[in-house]
């Protein structure tokens, strides 16, 4: 296949859907699920019928405003089918009136306001298709342009010139360090081995970020074809996503998105008639957060208990079974087909000096709007919080968002002007992290925060070596004292001393970040700390 | 490359052990398929007592202290039976900065067990959880494999009487 046949292709499937005047949409992603989507969908389609064949009615993927779910929008083909309403809270009682107004004014008392910020704000490049196609139809994927970037990888560029657009696109890794990821591409492609492999890390162990698991229920094939692609680029001819088990829809629509894809030629042997071949397979992840961490996530793969090993060896050079392997995270293979089909400069255009592209954020604890977003990377913490997100709720005053999870730490008021990349949140003694941020308002207290991802590192440490694995429970128990008022200041001063051992004798990031949330919280807000002091 | 060796007969003849075996053929008896396998079993009885792991010792030809290391490493995996129901608590950040904790607590003082028990009449197994994804709807309790969001304590023990 090349490049002229998927684009008829893609015409065909577009052509199904032609004479389509308008689509309502219902969110099916995991959330509005929980929110009780399945029976707005259906009273949808049993009120439409086959009355009205201009308008159909499908499943997409996440909108974005989780919090407000179940969310239906409706889009005209006049508007190139581009959605021109959102509805929230939709039970099954209003498909009626949703119906009813399809060919009039939109029902006032369910609309969302798309000219809010939290709509209006917002770049789409990983999330493009997010709430637009149905993650389960491949036709649909394939309409909207899917598989073009892959097919032309194949049929025009040669490996290097994968390997080059990615660089000069500049795109770091999204599943926490940001690392470049055309130069960890590059390294796998450079080792002389028969077998190398493509891992997808979908483990998406911080609590808190639920990006991950929104691209994959909303746009699987993406995320294959991104796979696809790298494995082409650094010579490889098996994958593995490696999902959390917590994921069950991610897990289905990824299944769905890989036997169709494989059906359609897209995956197995000799893909687009050339030469490449790439067998995908999941893994499924049980329950351990420490298996996100690259070295114990291969060591689970291959079927063992998920506990890291010192690197070097890098998995670029030894990897999954001792063969070069190349691991990245969801959100960083799902920039992977826009970076081919526009060019590793046109990405390299949006974003920081160092930091390109947009980032996809989930917002999260006491904030009015929770949900995803994506954003040019540079924003103000400011813009996403107070604007985007709408502040907080209830009149309270904003405290402190907590960024990058386990490993990262907490901002305060004073710094919300900071915009938004690996670099600049590094200076504040935090991280990006794979990019959830929990929203707290002046009514949460730091020390019980620190005292909350002490106790995660605790129980989550894999127990290989000590510093982990006493030294986060010694600062447990201090933590939990502190936070009873029942801890001396000499205590208080063994915490810190015990945050700077653990983080430079731990063997992997756990343990090695697992100080981050204490240290960055007692930056900023020691007098709560002080506060706190039994012999204050 | 290793013979092929005599399998082990099933432990019963229970249905079930089938779609676990089925598993194992999938991945070529392969002693990667190890998680796959505890999923599989888990997936089928509800937990991993000590015949099971003694047969997928056996099967994927891995001696049984590796396969009860990879067992008890998981958080997934039980060795324990569940009751008939199961209410798992998400005590991720999101959750806990919505107050799971306190939801946790309630649970515990009304049915008098702690994270990781069963009541004594076998009806309901309290569980907690590190984030299952649904943030926005904090904090999220997953009640029988389905999510529900933005409860509140009373709400939630309403929702547990209910179950039979
Ligand atoms: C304790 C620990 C947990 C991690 N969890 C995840 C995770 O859940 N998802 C992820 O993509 N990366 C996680 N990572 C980072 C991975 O080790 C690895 O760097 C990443 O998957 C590489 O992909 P990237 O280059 O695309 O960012 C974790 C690291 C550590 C130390
Ligand atoms: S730092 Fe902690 S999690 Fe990492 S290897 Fe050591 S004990 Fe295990
Ligand atoms: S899950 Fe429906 S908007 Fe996010
Ligand atoms: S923290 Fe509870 S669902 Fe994410």
């Amino acid at each position: 296949m090349n490049l002229d046949d998927l684009a008829d292709l893609a015409e065909q499937y577009r052509a199904i859907d032609a004479n389509v005047e308008r689509e309502v949409r219902v969110c099916m992603a995991a959330s509005c699920q929980s929110s009780g989507a399945a029976p707005v969908l259906d009273a949808l389609v049993a009120g439409l019928g086959e009355s009205q064949p201009a308008c159909k009615v499908k499943g997409v993927g996440c909108m974005g405003l989780c919090s407000a779910g179940p969310l239906v929008s409706i889009a005209h083909r006049d508007g190139s089918l581009e959605e021109s309403t959102i509805y929230r809270d939709v039970t099954a009682d209003d498909a009626a009136d949703i119906i009813a107004s399809l060919d009039g004014p939109p029902v006032e008392r369910l609309r969302c306001p798309t000219d809010q910020p939290f709509f209006a704000r917002q770049q789409k490049i990983v999330l493009e298709n997010a709430g637009i196609i149905d993650p389960d139809s491949f036709k649909g994927y394939v309409a909207v342009g899917g598989y073009s970037a892959l097919i032309r990888a194949l049929s025009e560029m040669t490996p290097a010139d994968v390997l080059r657009e990615v660089t000069d696109s500049g795109l770091r890794g999204r599943g926490g360090g940001g690392y470049p990821t055309g130069l960890k591409w590059s390294t796998v492609a450079k080792m002389p081995a028969t077998q190398k492999y493509v891992i997808c890390n979908a483990d998406e162990g911080d609590p808190g970020a639920f990006m991950d698991r929104a691209i994959l229920e909303s746009d699987p094939h993406r995320v294959i074809e991104g796979m696809a692609i790298a494995a082409y680029a650094i010579g490889a001819n098996k994958a593995y996503v490696y999902v959390r088990a917590e994921y069950p829809l991610a897990v289905e629509r990824l299944q769905t998105a890989i036997r169709k894809a494989k059906r359609s030629g897209f995956l197995g042997n000799k893909i687009g008639d050339t030469q490449f071949s790439l067998e995908v397979e999941i893994r499924l992840g049980a329950g351990a957060f420490v298996c996100g961490e690259e070295t114990a996530l291969m060591a689970s793969i291959e079927g063992l208990r998920g506990q890291p090993r010192p690197r070097p060896p890098y998995p670029a050079e030894s990897g999954l079974w001792g063969y070069p392997t190349l691991i990245n995270n969801v959100e960083t293979f799902a920039n992977i087909a826009p970076i081919v089909r526009e060019g590793g400069e046109w990405f390299a255009s949006i974003g920081t000096e160092r930091s390109k592209g947009t980032k996809v954020f989930a917002l999260a604890g006491t904030i009015t709007n929770t949900g995803l977003i994506e954003v040019p990377m540079g924003t103000s913490l400011r813009d996403i919080i107070e604007v985007i997100g709408g502040g907080i709720p209830g009149g309270k005053a904003f405290k402190a968002v907590q960024t990058g999870g386990p490993s990262g730490g907490c901002i305060p008021a004073q710094h919300l002007d900071i915009a938004v990349d690996y670099d600049s949140l590094k200076t504040l003694g935090t991280m990006m992290g794979s990019g959830g941020m929990i929203v707290m308002d002046e009514t949460s207290s730091m020390v019980d925060v620190a005292r909350y991802f002490m106790e995660f590192c605790m129980t989550e440490s894999c127990g290989k070596c000590v510093p982990c694995r006493t030294g986060t429970q010694q600062m447990h128990s201090i933590l939990d004292r502190l936070a009873k008022s029942q801890a001396s200041r000499a205590e208080l001063a063994l915490l810190e001393e015990l945050c700077e051992v653990v983080q430079a004798t731990s063997l992997c990031g756990l343990g090695q970040t697992a100080p981050n949330p204490v240290l960055s919280t007692m930056r900023y807000f020691r007098d709560e700390y002080e506060a706190k002091l039994g012999d204050a | 490359m290793s013979l092929q060796q005599a399998k082990p007969p099933l432990p019963s003849d229970d249905k079930r052990w089938k779609l676990v075996n089925a598993t194992m053929r999938r991945n070529g008896y392969a002693d990667h398929a190890l998680i796959e396998t505890l999923h599989s079993v888990q997936d089928a009885f509800g937990f991993l007592d000590e015949g099971s792991l003694r047969f997928v010792a056996a099967s994927l030809d891995l001696p049984l202290s590796k396969v009860f290391g990879v067992a008890t490493f998981y958080h997934l995996f039980t060795l324990k039976p569940k009751g008939r129901h199961a209410c798992v608590v998400c005590t991720g950040t999101a959750c806990y900065i919505k107050g799971a904790g306190g939801l946790v607590e309630r649970l515990q003082e009304r049915y008098d067990i702690n994270p990781g028990e069963t009541t004594e009449d076998d009806r309901l197994s309290l569980l907690t959880a590190r984030c299952v994804g649904a943030c926005g709807l904090a904090p999220a309790i997953v009640i029988d494999g389905d999510v529900l969001g933005k409860l509140d304590s009373e709400s939630l023990i309403a929702k547990l009487e209910e179950l039979t």
